[in-house]
């Protein structure tokens, strides 16, 4: 496996390497998966600089963490649904413990069947948390039925490949509730593929009467099949007027989503100095029920640039073959910088969050992709202790020259390259994808907007609270002087509140479409990648021709020295153009795949957030009425 | 006649005055005034400019005969509106301007003519009479002039508003009412920008919603049309909150806002009174001074003075410490009715969008099941 950071991608990779990976590749996409994985991989990335047994033992985190330990005897390894943004990762994370030890937050529930996503958690133990989790009246008692169930709902769920069954922790972490063993992990055995996808369901269906299901998928179809035939049943019991329970899923996120602590940066001594040295190291913590892990349980530490690394690696090894490479989110000289400087203010500590989460994403999206697991470069991001930096990921090295050198080339050519295009299909798609692009970017815009609004509302609510309070202290009437500074109270509450939709709208909505126009670009990119090898084969064949015209004329030349030379020549490229243009034909079905893949994962991610963000906004909503009860009650008092 | 003959009294109920609707007149606002015969026996439907309720106030404040007019707190008038103003001038007016159709405009004028009505010093006025019943407009006539510009013609060029005063209890008063006016002024302009950016936010909303519609996707295909799907349903919410942060500004301005908005200028207004009685306080203590150091000649003349003075003041004194006394009674209660309606109707408000968001997110997650 190359595991050179410093290798630059070879614009066409020789047959040689093509060799490999097409195998590979193909055995993948028959088997989906299913003899290989025998269990899920759970993710979970923290930002953390102590060692993981120090998460432990925080609460709530810890009990996140705990759980994870348990799990350990279970089959089923869990798969965290994409955690999200912070104010529901949170929640979702330590929901589980949360119901145990506090009310948890409607958000608890908000991590809905995360099917897609894999596991990244990250484990952030920022304070910033707290001051943000929503306030939720979440009562333990509904949860907890929920875990009674999901338990068996969630073991019932280990796919072959990565499922992640958060209600394990659940049940682990409750203590009271019995861990189920796993009733039929027999039946996660069975190789998942398209046409069990019907049978599948059912079964799913049937085995969690109400978890959400969550499951990773293993197949892409699959999954989303047995998201979707779960989903009915996992909605009803969860909604509730004020009380969301969690949703197994949600543990299995919590679980997923290892909270890291605004890690102390450690100092990494360069040659430039010490202060802006420092570096953000993230956790990843991970549980597997694979077998080509080396164990079931692991933690790593990986620096931003080991993301980017990974990133690197993937796409010189995949792209070529038309797979959409997941991007990792994008550097940030102000972000890191602010926070290398060790300002305290809460733009750093929403950046590191927002940055820790986007990188989650990033981890969970890749390790959802059956294909992208299977590379041992993953493997050994996730597992291995010691990893070489990655310095081709840097703007002004060597390699990032090179990379920008190479990215410019690309450009170049993909203008002058005019395809013949022989399937409509890919025409529609590319005008497709770009116009979506524009309007998520379009969408991105405006969100942001709002959310800029929210904290401008938010900052002016504080402003008129304080000053209600001044005049409520100033009054001489005692019962106004006490209605105002409730009102004072109610502002102050509400200023927070706003605080808090304002982040809701940021890491929910804002952070998906980000998300998504990023990877809508990776999506371009393979489109591009098949018009390469387009190219390819096309040269080939001009080649061949140019070979055969050679041969005539020296056969007319009447040369048979040189001609057997000319004939070798032919056979050489007739080879190679029926190679190129297999190859064609294979990145071509790979991005078909590939694309369906993705919306259907895009329109799985958009409900599920959409539907968090729903979630919080009727929150608040109801916390609005809550407060504003009470003042109402003291008119009277004043008459 | 009759009604000149009853001592001035008021031929409406002072409670029943309403303001109802602002007609738009080319550049100037035009306003219904109704009010409710005493008798009981019908109504006065009299339409007035804010030229007109200006030539009353001018005529409230001429009241010459009145003992102690001084004293008295007038309720405040609401600036002019101007209908093609600049933002700054907007912004001035505050909430009053902001309202739909200008109804917490029209709140305000009703609020300023029951004052004027209940105030037992100020609705014997026959102006008063004339403005609410009489169908002529009353602003064509010319208006005595104003005693107050006698007074501030007298105190020209001193600085009257730190002078300490010779009784405690107004001492006090005027200490409070210095904090107050400022209090609530700022909490007025604070809540001017909240209301202001919850505006903002409704308008990004609606934005935010209408590109969310341009998002449906034009193929036939299951995802393509659950993307669509929830496209729409997300703009649907987004709507529903942009109606909600109409609503909740709405709300804000026109309670609370209002009530705020009449706080400052009632405090203010208590002010003023106030510091026509401190003037009339220098005014005395220079007299006595001159008296004292009269040469016999001026003496009796300046005795006489003071004395005038000296009466003057002490009638003043105690219409003020009536006044002031119902003062805080009326400024209470509005504030109180204010922050009442705003709790109901912010109550009222969130409930509906509560509901709202329920059942949005019900068929959201029912979607594509």
């Amino acid at each position: 496996m190359a595991t050179s950071s410093e290798r630059s991608p070879p614009p066409f990779p020789d047959s040689e390497d093509q060799e490999l990976e097409p195998e590979e590749v193909r055995d993948q996409d028959s088997d989906d998966g299913g003899d290989i994985f025998l269990g899920a991989v759970s993710i979970c990335l923290e930002a953390f600089s102590s060692p993981v047994m120090d998460v432990f033992g925080e609460l709530p985190r810890n009990l996140s963490s705990a759980p994870v330990m348990d799990i350990l005897t279970e089959p089923a390894s869990k798969t965290s649904t994409a955690p999200m943004e912070d104010s529901i990762s949170k929640p979702s994370s330590t929901s589980v413990v949360d119901i145990l030890c506090e009310p948890s937050s409607d958000n608890v529930k908000e991590p809905e069947p995360d099917i897609i996503d894999p596991l990244a958690d990250m484990i952030n133990n920022a304070p910033v948390r707290d001051a943000r989790a929503p306030i939720a009246a979440v009562t333990k008692e509904p949860t907890r039925d929920l875990f009674d169930d999901e338990p068996s709902d969630l073991f019932a769920e280990p796919r072959p490949s990565k499922t992640i069954k958060q209600p394990q922790t659940s049940t682990d972490i409750f203590g009271e509730e019995a861990v189920t063993t796993v009733p039929s992990a027999v039946k996660r055995t069975i190789p998942i593929n398209s046409k069990t996808n019907g049978v599948h369901s059912d079964e799913e269906a049937d085995i969690f009467a109400e978890a959400t299901v969550e499951l990773s998928l293993d197949s892409p179809r699959n999954d989303r099949k047995r998201k979707e035939a779960a989903k009915p049943t996992a909605s009803a019991p969860s909604v509730t007027a004020s009380v969301s329970k969690p949703q197994p899923p949600t543990l299995e996120e919590r679980e997923q989503k290892c909270e890291g602590d605004l890690t102390k940066p450690v100092n990494v001594f360069h040659s430039t100095g010490d202060g802006m040295n420092a570096y953000m190291a993230y956790k990843v913590s991970t549980q597997t029920t694979l077998p080509m892990f080396r164990s079931k349980m692991f933690t790593v530490r990986r620096r931003f640039s080991d993301f980017l690394g990974l990133y690197e690696k993937l796409l010189d090894k995949h792209a070529q073959s038309g797979y959409i490479v997941p991007p990792p989110p994008e550097k940030s000289i102000m972000g890191m910088t602010k926070v290398k400087v060790g300002k305290e203010d809460n733009s750093s500590a929403e950046f590191v969050e927002k940055r820790r989460a986007a990188l989650e994403r990033y981890l969970q999206r890749v390790v959802c992709h059956p294909s992208l697991l299977q590379d041992p470069d993953v493997r050994e991001f996730l597992e291995r202790d010691d990893m070489p930096r990655a310095h081709s990921t840097q703007a002004l090295s060597g390699a990032g020259f090179l990379k920008m050198i190479n990215r410019a080339t690309d450009a170049v050519s993909k203008m002058t390259i005019k395809m013949n295009e022989s399937d409509v299909w890919f025409e529609d798609k590319l005008l497709e994808v770009e116009a979506e692009d524009q309007q998520l970017r379009k969408l991105h815009i405006m969100v942001e907007s709002l959310v800029g609004h929210r904290k401008e509302l938010s900052v002016n609510t504080a402003g008129f609270a304080k000053s209600v309070a001044m005049l409520g202290s100033s009054e001489d009437n005692t019962a106004l002087s006490r209605a105002l500074s409730q009102l004072a109270e109610v502002e102050d509450k509400m200023e927070q509140l706003h605080q808090d939709q304002a982040a809701s709208d940021s890491f929910c909505l804002a952070e998906l479409l980000a998300d998504y126009i990023r990877l809508l670009g990776s999506v371009r990119a393979s489109f591009d990648q098949r018009m390469k090898t387009w190219q390819r084969w096309q040269d080939a064949q001009n080649m061949l021709q140019k070979k055969r015209e050679t041969e005539a004329k020296l056969l007319w030349a009447n040369k048979p020295d040189k001609l057997q030379q000319a004939k070798d020549e032919i056979t050489e490229w007739e080879a190679k153009v029926t190679q190129y243009e297999k190859d064609f034909d294979r990145v071509s079905s790979t991005v078909r795949k590939e694309v369906l893949r993705f919306e259907k994962e895009k329109a799985r991610d958009f409900k599920k957030q959409i539907i968090k963000y729903l979630e919080s906004l009727l929150q608040s909503q109801q916390q609005v009425e809550f407060w504003t009860l009470p003042q109402a009650k003291t008119g009277p008092v004043l008459a | 006649m009759m009604e000149e003959d009853r001592e001035g009294l008021l031929r409406v109920s002072a409670h029943t005055i309403r303001v109802t609707e602002a007609v738009r007149d080319g550049d100037s606002l035009t306003f219904i005034v109704i009010s409710q015969k005493l008798s009981g026996s019908g109504e006065y439907h009299v339409a007035r400019t804010h030229e007109d309720f200006e030539w009353l106030q001018q005529c409230l404040f001429s009241q010459e005969e009145v003992p102690g007019v001084l004293g008295v707190i007038f309720p405040p008038l609401p600036a002019k509106p101007h209908l093609n103003a600049s933002t700054k001038v907007l912004k001035q007016l505050g909430f009053l301007v902001m309202g739909k159709e200008w109804c917490t405009y029209c709140k305000a004028l009703e609020i300023y003519l029951q004052q004027v009505a209940a105030n037992t010093r100020l609705n014997k006025n026959k102006c008063l009479e004339n403005f609410l019943t009489s169908s002529d407009a009353p602003g064509q006539q010319r208006v005595r002039k104003s005693i107050f510009n006698r007074l501030s013609q007298a105190v020209e060029g001193l600085r009257k508003e730190g002078h300490k005063d010779v009784d405690d209890f107004f001492q006090t008063e005027r200490d409070n009412n210095f904090t107050l006016t400022g209090c609530s002024k700022s909490a007025t302009e604070r809540f001017l920008d909240v209301v202001l950016t919850e505006q903002k936010l409704a308008v990004a909303c609606g934005h935010l919603s209408t590109c969310l519609h341009l998002c449906v996707e034009q193929r036939d295909d299951g995802t393509a049309q659950a993307f669509s799907q929830i496209c729409v349903k997300l703009s649907e919410v987004v709507d529903l909150m942009k109606k909600n942060f109409e609503n909740v500004a709405e709300n804000n301005l026109s309670t609370l806002g209002l009530g705020l908005d009449l706080e400052t200028r009632y405090q203010e207004a208590k002010k003023e009174m106030l510091y026509r009685r401190t003037c009339k306080l220098v005014e005395l203590e220079t007299a006595s001074k001159n008296a004292e150091r009269a040469k016999p000649i001026r003496k009796a003349a300046m005795d006489d003075l003071k004395m005038k003075s000296e009466k003057e003041f002490d009638q003043i004194s105690g219409v003020a410490k009536q006044e002031i006394a119902r003062f805080h009674s009326v400024h209470v209660k509005l504030l109180h009715q204010a922050l009442i309606l705003w709790c109901e109707k912010q109550l009222e408000t969130a409930k509906e969008t509560s509901a709202s968001y329920s059942q949005h997110l019900q068929a959201f997650k029912d979607l594509g099941e």
